[in-house]
């Protein structure tokens, strides 16, 4: 089977990989990248553990094509810390307990930092349907909300862009 | 171990437990780096993947591997062929006693498939597609055959058989025919007729829940390694390696010394979690092939061949008194097991009055098999479903006696002294305390507006202790290790290096936690039945214990003082002999450095059975409203009490109650599986199968109860079960008080409460 040539930037960085006609971008970056952040749970676009940022705008990488991330820009969770320095929502989810077995919570993460970079100042019910599509089963998403809540209000008082 | 050492005795004293530090592998988590099941790669492995039947039930006439075998890329198929006859043997595990004759025969079908989804041959091969082409090249022979699923008609005589030697056990007489009864168990105590007989109000109903998925978000996954001399490496995500180890050893006809399991960290598990499927078969496969094997479940997968746990009619018949007092309770609990005996019927029994102080009930319980997937231990397994039945009936006597459902509650309420239901008598329990926390909380009082209802549930669990074995090793520089055998499921990493901190006088970051393989650590058993903080904390505690009492000894020999001279404060060994050493120190980091001249390594493990598990008790208020128009009931508010012992980490404990409530909230009104016709299921993903998601849930307020349990050291109870049990009734009853209609069917989706409510 042939495979294509694919050229991207993913968290800032030129990368190359050969992908197989049917291959997701989740596959690529796990596969191919080693990028083993971003998760499989459904492989269906319904829980959202494989989120990541395309060009600005947040997709399930497991409905994306490899071959479609040709010249486009990804970041996913392990481009969100600033080398030893943790994102703000990263540090607000440890310091409000907000990931029991922290399986969904790559996605999660990645799905707010692109809620605070259109919404700054999200209210509780804006923030619960942004996540709407990011399934957690062990945290009855109190906490997760109360994280994301905080962080914004830190970014904003800081003034640092998602 | 008796040489318990400066015990702190109350929560003042606490230095470290009780507070609320980030956790020891939040970091890993937070960036993506922590290694889940599916993100383990060998050099030179092979993709593994699994035929499954598409039939409910049929009889496998042959299996025909040899054009699967020939596809360039495949090295291994494996069949029922390739594993041992087992002989029926019962293990004790984690949660529940398992069989391993089922246990072989769920991983791989031998002679008859008995559910859409049962395994029937695996494959192993170097890329996906070609893994993919040898599935669809295996072919199949099956006669298919009648299938059942609903419990009652499974119950059936003349259901079809799903196993034809198995007789119902427990019966007052040995039936001569076989049945899909694979047990029957009962509770009873005084006299039941003459109890309802002093009633003056009594309730009947039956109640009925749906098949649920635990729904953890990671899939199963593992890779599996065959060493050319026999000896095998399994990782894996999974409860507990040991429990991984054993199944494995006795699926596959090995010695438990031939197989060295990593635990992966595990992406949830509720339960779910407290089996194997794939690491045989993966073990098989790479004997076979010659090559590590990685297999992946897709979401597909663990809908259709793991959990879920049992859907089940609940009969429930209650009297009582005009002043509320209960005089008598009749319950019948029908529970499916799904393709092998083992529903969690019995701790459904167990539990079904563990709340109340009843003189005459009579409790039966039913496990039976039907053609859907082995059920698998969920969160305070059984009790959430035959509370169901209870909590709903307690409601409908409430409304009956015109009496507040906190107060009727109240009355019954069992209090330390009173014998239990299902036997042994309580003590320092915190029941009581839950009633009153959320009779007293402002929600109760709160107004409710137009199509609102509130509605209140208790529930009930054991938790367990048992055997689990832990390890301290203090570093040259004064830090410390600690070394347990219990995957970490929701933060038990940090109320292990918490508890070790408290007893050595560290603070916690100077703790590191690691879960270790089967071969690093003693025997443990799997993270489950809410036992880890307590039973391997035990452990720990013991084992830091040991490293103290070591300290002392060691600071006495420099001094030159009796031991007992010697006192451990807040890190340090203080000398209170008299003589010339009296007030001298040595803090951990000294001992440390000069533990050479001391008598080596400082270094303690200790393995215990923990005996001695506070059960835990929850009382909840759920707020709704149902839109009249749709049928659709939204969660607007929800509190939640729960005895917790002393919490270890507030904010862990918190998130248990949490997420057990989430899930509950889902089972009440969203989840369940659906079959056709055929008896394949319909809504095997999460579109279709719909847990609860951030829009559909408020904040959930958790109220936390200390009522210490002396047999801990330092108080703790486990807490991560019992807030499952009340919130399928708690939601139903405030369903009920808002549209003046008892729901009995869960899921309460819109087209049923629509129905409920044209019914009017």
């Amino acid at each position: 089977m042939s495979r294509n040539h694919v050229s991207a930037t993913v968290n800032g960085d030129p990368v190359e990989f050969l992908s197989h006609p049917g291959a997701t971008l989740l596959d690529a970056l796990r596969d191919d990248l080693g990028l083993t952040g971003s998760k499989e749970g459904c492989g269906s676009g319904d829980c959202g553990a494989c989120s990541v940022i395309l060009d600005g705008r947040l997709v399930c990488s497991c409905l994306v094509l490899a071959a479609e991330a040709q010249g486009r820009r990804i970041e996913t969770i392990e481009g969100m810390a600033d080398g030893a320095t943790l994102h703000p929502l990263q540090q607000k989810f440890l310091e409000h307990a907000a990931l029991q077995c922290g399986f969904c919570t790559p996605g999660l993460l990645v799905a707010a930092k692109a809620l605070l970079e259109v919404n700054p100042d999200p209210s509780e019910s804006e923030t619960r349907y942004w996540l709407a599509g990011n399934l957690c089963r062990c945290t009855g998403y109190d906490k997760v909300i109360r994280a994301v809540m905080d962080a914004a209000a830190d970014m904003r008082q800081a003034r640092v862009p998602a | 171990m008796s040489d318990v050492l400066d015990r702190p005795e109350t929560a003042a004293d606490l230095k470290v437990v009780g507070t609320r530090p980030v956790r020891p592998d939040g970091a890993d988590k937070v960036t993506g780096r922590a290694t889940f099941g599916a993100d383990f790669a060998m050099p030179g492995m092979l993709v593994g993947k699994i035929k499954r039947s598409p039939h409910a039930h049929a009889r496998i006439v042959s299996i025909d591997t040899r054009k699967a075998r020939a596809i360039p890329g495949v090295k291994a198929v494996v069949t029922a062929a390739d594993f041992p006859d087992l002989a029926s043997e019962v293990m004790e595990g984690g949660e529940s006693a398992s069989n391993m004759r089922d246990i072989a025969l769920n991983c791989m079908a031998r002679d008859k498939a008995l559910y859409d989804g049962h395994a029937v041959a695996a494959v192993a091969a170097t890329s996906s597609a070609a893994a993919d082409a040898a599935l669809a090249a295996i072919e199949v022979v099956y006669e298919r055959l009648p299938h059942v699923i609903e419990v009652e008609a499974a119950m059936q005589a003349d259901a079809p058989l799903l196993h034809a030697h198995l007789f119902t056990a427990g019966l007052d007489t040995p039936p001569a025919k076989a049945s899909n009864i694979a047990a029957r168990n009962r509770l009873a105590r005084g006299d039941v007729d003459a109890g309802f007989m002093e009633a003056d109000a009594i309730v009947e109903g039956r109640y009925v829940t749906a098949a649920v998925h635990q729904g953890y978000i990671e899939p199963h996954a593992t890779v599996a390694a065959w060493g050319a001399d026999g000896q095998c490496q399994v990782w894996s995500s999974s409860q507990g390696q040991f429990m991984v180890r054993t199944y494995c050893a006795k699926v596959l006809g090995l010695d438990s010394s031939a197989i060295r399991v990593t635990p992966a960290e595990i992406g949830g598990g509720f339960g779910g979690k407290t089996t194997v499927y794939l690491e045989p078969l993966a073990l098989a496969l790479s004997r076979q092939a010659g090559a590590p094997v990685k297999m992946v479940m897709t979401r597909d997968e663990v809908f259709r061949a793991t959990g879920p746990t049992s859907g089940a009619v609940i009969e429930v018949k209650l009297g009582a008194k005009a002043d509320g007092t209960l005089t008598a309770a009749n319950i019948v609990l029908k529970y499916q097991a799904g393709a092998f005996p083992g529903s969690p019927v019995v701790p459904g029994t167990m539990t079904a009055l563990a709340c109340y102080d009843v003189a005459n009930f009579e409790v039966t319980g039913y496990d039976v098999v039907t053609n859907s997937p082995k059920v698998a231990a969920y969160r305070a397994p059984g009790a959430p479903i035959s509370a169901f039945g209870v909590e709903s009936a307690m409601d409908e006597l409430a409304i009956k006696l015109g009496m507040d459902p906190i107060a009727l509650r109240e009355k019954n309420a069992v209090r330390d002294g009173v014998k239990a239901a299902y036997g042994p008598t309580f003590r320092d329990i915190g029941y009581v305390e839950t009633l009153e926390a959320i009779r007293d909380h402002p929600h109760y009082a709160a107004p409710l507006g137009p199509n609102q209802g509130r509605g209140v549930a208790v529930g009930f669990w054991f938790n367990v202790g048992g055997e689990s074995t832990a390890a301290v090793h203090v570093n040259e520089d004064g830090t410390a290790v600690v070394v347990t055998g219990n995957p970490d499921v929701g933060g038990s990493r940090a109320a292990m290096a918490m508890m070790a901190a408290e007893v050595l006088g560290l603070t916690v970051d100077k703790v590191r936690p690691i879960v270790a393989d089967t071969a690093a650590i003693g025997f443990s058993m799997l993270t489950g039945g809410s036992r880890t903080t307590f039973a391997t904390g035990m452990a720990v505690t013991q084992a830091a214990q040991k490293i103290v009492a070591d300290l002392k000894r060691r600071a006495a020999s420099v001094w030159e003082v009796p031991i007992d001279g010697v006192e451990w404060l807040d890190g340090s060994a203080v000398c209170l002999a008299p003589g010339k050493t009296r007030g001298a120190a040595m803090t951990l980091a000294e001992l440390a450095a000069t533990s050479a001249k001391t008598g080596g390594p400082i270094s303690a493990s200790v393995s215990l059975n923990a005996q001695g598990a506070g059960p835990g008790f929850a009382a909840h208020i759920c707020d709704v409203e149902v839109d009249p128009e749709t049928g659709h009931v939204t969660i607007l508010r929800y509190t939640a009490a729960q005895d917790v012992g002393r919490a270890i980490h507030p904010a862990y404990v918190e998130g248990q109650i949490h997420g057990g409530v989430a899930q509950g909230i889902g089972w009440a009104l969203n989840e369940e599986y659906v079959f056709d016709a055929d008896g394949r299921m319909e809504n095997a993903g999460f579109l279709d199968y719909r847990v609860p998601v951030a829009s559909d849930l408020p904040m959930i307020e958790a109220i936390m109860i200390e009522v210490a349990n002396p047999r801990h050291p330092f108080g703790a109870k486990g807490v991560g079960e019992v807030p499952i049990v009340p919130p399928l009734a708690a939601v139903a009853n405030a369903v009920r008080r808002a549209i003046g209609v008892r729901m009995t069917e869960l899921p309460l989706s819109p087209p049923k409460i629509r129905a409920a409510l044209d019914g009017r």
